[in-house]
């Protein structure tokens, strides 16, 4: 379960940032997004908003799926923000076959574009469908379950953004304890979302003994990038959740986001792992582990757990349950032990 | 070739004849037989590159044929009732992305209360959805309006529903004339789509349509539905002329010649009106029907023509519009323009309740006489219903509707002494 992958041997360390050491790489590890030759397949002039990791991270995969499969791919895209800023009628920002169908129905539709493709003999061109955590694990949950059931050849992969930004930043089922949305405001006894609640989509996608899951964040854009590789070296169903942080839905600076993505991951808050056939196969390690507060601190759906009570202290109480997740994760998905966090290396 | 089949092995049989492509299945009574029948077919090798694809709901069964027609492949999908309902977001969806699909409706009643018998409420339910919806008179008429909706959906790029009655045609068996294979080939052209998910030629299906050019898309649709009057009674010719017999087009008079009286209905119901109407010719009395086979589109010329002549219709309505009546009359009535004449509307066979020769006959000879109401219940209990509102007005906690009614109306039950 904890075997480094290879892509993790060289380390993108340079002294004080995380720069990524492409030119450090044989050439066919390269990244994606260096090369000259990438397909942009979701190009500029988009109406993202600024920082958004959505676009970002829709970038990155599907430029990875274009390389992989040498430009024969189709896409299918649920409604959500994605669908939104990148189709204003009548403009497209699209530069492959890409259809939108409805918010719930992503899955199914790119099954139907799978068979179709099957039976015309065309196993060539290769289906992907994509939408926000809302479409994935709320709404298109039902549809989702039965492609991974049947096994579709599907890569279908989910942009959390832990909410419904594209509707005003609502709740999902992927919003976590005690996040400030406009339908779990910050106000009585238990401001924000509750405890207790919501879903984890990809340890769900693992039950259906699929052949690859992953999770992945925008922070490492490399990492990224190889998983979706990977995922479309499988026939079948595929998964893969990328964290995706909204700056206006998250009350974050612009510029922060890849930050906050890195301390979702570095706090053990969103553990990067990949699985296959339902068993973890590798595990992304943490490289400096941070307090949980560094992740939360930095959004402001979260600044009513470091408000002082009226008597000057700090309640603690959400935030040590949320550290608690995090450790929880690290102790589930081994992010601690090939020694790089203990400085051994 | 003859056969004495089941309405939905014979649809089943039509359709392989098609050679659909992706064939999506969900069960649902009455239409389960179908795709049953359909996926027997392609396991037993019969019917060739079919992808055979068991979904988990309707829902995902038209979003999985929306995605393969939008990938070029010939696709069709059944339900009925909650089924269709369930589907919803994607019939419109379909319509509105302007892909050919053929789906077969077995039409049956929607809950609550639960019934699985037949009247038309769900496909009334996506009357203004942009399909075209056809409705069959008999079983020999649905197979042959299967064969006919995958080349006039082709043609047009606007997807078609088949409407049988559940179970009155879905599960009768008759003696049916099965096309052959070449006969379907000869008939039914390989789908050449107008769009096509391809890598080669890359495009986006599906944006985001502000209220700059809605209202120029919404039209559009409507304009397919308009060339489909046209188109319908043009492929039933060219059906003809292959298969030798007359099905489908817009309308099938009947006996219409002088007749005062124009009874006007859609489906199975018909073979019991055109009885009803000869033993009325029979006694002289000056009446004919029109089943209606294209509702939508509403063929309003077709029916003002075959009107000039009527003083009254009746319209025998399998569906309720609560609230408002019969939703065939009101189009009936939009149809008929500046023709004043009475428009009786007889709601009848809801849930399955027989429609019978006797109760036909006493509404059309009450018609003749212009004794009808405007708007009637086909057999309705009176003193159930009425019992019910009494009941329901005296006490707060009256209970569930449905199960108070059956109670009343059960022959083992006190009450039903009333």
């Amino acid at each position: 379960m904890t075997e480094p992958t290879t892509r993790q041997r060289i380390r993108f360390y340079q002294t004080g940032t995380h720069t990524v050491g492409n030119r450090l790489l044989d050439e066919t590890k390269r990244t994606v997004q260096a090369s000259m030759a990438r397909a942009n397949a979701i190009t500029s002039g988009h109406r993202a908003c600024q920082g958004c990791g959505e676009a970002l991270g829709a970038r990155y995969a599907l430029d990875s799926v274009m390389r992989a499969t040498d430009g024969q791919m189709v896409a299918i895209n649920a409604t959500g923000c994605l669908e939104v800023f990148t189709t204003p009628y009548p403009e497209t920002s699209w530069q492959i076959p890409w259809l939108h169908s409805l918010f719930g129905n992503a899955p199914a539709v790119a099954t139907g574009v799978a068979a179709a493709l099957r039976v015309k003999g065309r196993d060539g061109v290769r289906v992907i469908a994509q939408g926000g955590d809302g479409g994935t694990t709320d709404i298109g949950f039902g549809c989702l379950s039965g492609m991974f059931e049947r096994n579709d050849d599907v890569l279908y992969i989910c942009y959390d953004n832990e909410g419904y930004m594209n509707t005003g930043v609502q709740r999902s089922s992927a919003t976590p304890p005690t996040a400030r949305t406009a339908t779990t405001p910050a106000l009585g006894e238990q401001p924000g979302n509750v405890f207790g609640t919501g879903k984890n989509l990809p340890l769900i996608a693992m039950a259906h003994n699929i052949p690859y899951v992953a999770t992945a964040s925008v922070a490492d854009l490399h990492d990224l990038e190889a998983k979706v590789s990977k995922a479309m070296s499988f026939r079948g169903a595929r998964y893969i959740h990328i964290m995706v942080p909204c700056p206006l839905g998250w009350g974050s600076a612009a510029d922060a986001t890849i930050r906050i993505a890195r301390m979702a991951v570095e706090s053990g808050f969103f553990p990067l792992f990949e699985a296959e056939y339902g068993e973890i196969t590798a595990s992304n390690k943490i490289r400096r582990r941070v307090p949980v507060s560094e992740y939360l601190k930095l959004q402001r759906r979260f600044a009513h757990l470091f408000k002082k009570g009226p008597d000057g202290e700090e309640d603690t109480e959400g935030l040590d349950r949320l550290q608690k997740m995090a450790d929880a994760n690290i102790a589930r998905f081994n992010l601690l032990d090939d020694g790089i966090a203990q400085g051994t290396s | 070739m003859l056969k004495q089949l089941e309405g939905s092995q014979a649809v089943a049989e039509a359709v392989a004849f098609c050679r659909p492509e992706v064939v999506c299945a969900y069960p649902i009574t009455p239409q389960t037989h179908i795709v049953e029948g359909v996926g027997a077919l392609v396991k037993a090798g019969t019917l060739e590159n079919c992808e055979y694809i068991n979904v988990e709901s309707e829902f995902a069964a038209l979003s999985v044929a929306i995605g393969a027609s939008a990938a070029g492949a010939r696709a069709y999908t059944a339900t009925a009732s909650q089924g269709l309902l369930f589907m919803a977001e994607a019939v419109y969806n379909a319509a509105g992305l302007g892909l050919p699909i053929v789906m077969t409706i077995g039409n049956r009643a929607i809950g609550a209360p639960i019934n699985i018998w037949n009247d038309h409420t769900d496909s009334m339910s996506m009357k203004d959805s942009g399909w075209i919806q056809l409705f069959a008179e008999n079983n020999q008429e649905a197979v042959d309006l299967h064969i006919q909706a995958f080349r006039l959906a082709e043609e047009l790029s606007c997807p078609v529903m088949v409407c049988m009655d559940g179970f009155i045609l879905t599960h009768a068996y008759e003696r049916i004339d099965v096309p052959a294979q070449e006969e379907v080939d000869a008939f039914l052209p390989p789908f050449e789509p107008v769009q096509v998910l391809d890598p080669v030629e890359p495009y986006s299906i599906g944006a985001m349509v502000g209220p700059d050019a809605f209202t120029e898309v919404r039209y559009l649709a409507h304009d397919k539905q308009l060339q489909a009057l046209r188109l319908i009674p043009e492929i039933a010719e060219v059906f003809k002329d292959v298969f030798g017999r007359e099905s489908g087009g817009l309308l099938h008079p009947y006996r219409t010649e002088d007749a005062e009286t124009v009874v006007i209905a859609l489906g199975s119901v018909n073979g019991t009106i055109k009885e009803v109407i000869d033993q009325m010719r029979d006694d002289g009395a000056a009446i004919g029907s029109l089943s209606i086979c294209s509702f939508r589109p509403f063929p309003y010329q077709a029916i003002a023509a075959a009107l000039a002549g009527a003083k009254r219709v009746v319209v025998i309505e399998k569906s309720l519009a609560p609230g408002h009546g019969g939703m065939v009359a009101s189009d009936v009535r939009m149809a008929l323009g500046q023709k004043d004449i009475p428009v009786y509307t007889a709601i009848a066979g809801l849930g399955g309740r027989p429609i019978t020769a006797a109760s036909l006959m006493e509404v059309f000879t009450a018609a003749a006489e212009d004794r009808l109401p405007d708007m009637q219940f086909l057999d309705l209990d009176y003193a159930a219903v009425e019992h019910e509102i009494a009941r329901a007005r005296a006490t707060r906690r009256s209970g569930p509707t449905a199960e108070n009614v059956l109670r009343q109306l059960s022959p083992r039950h006190p009450a039903a002494k009333i």
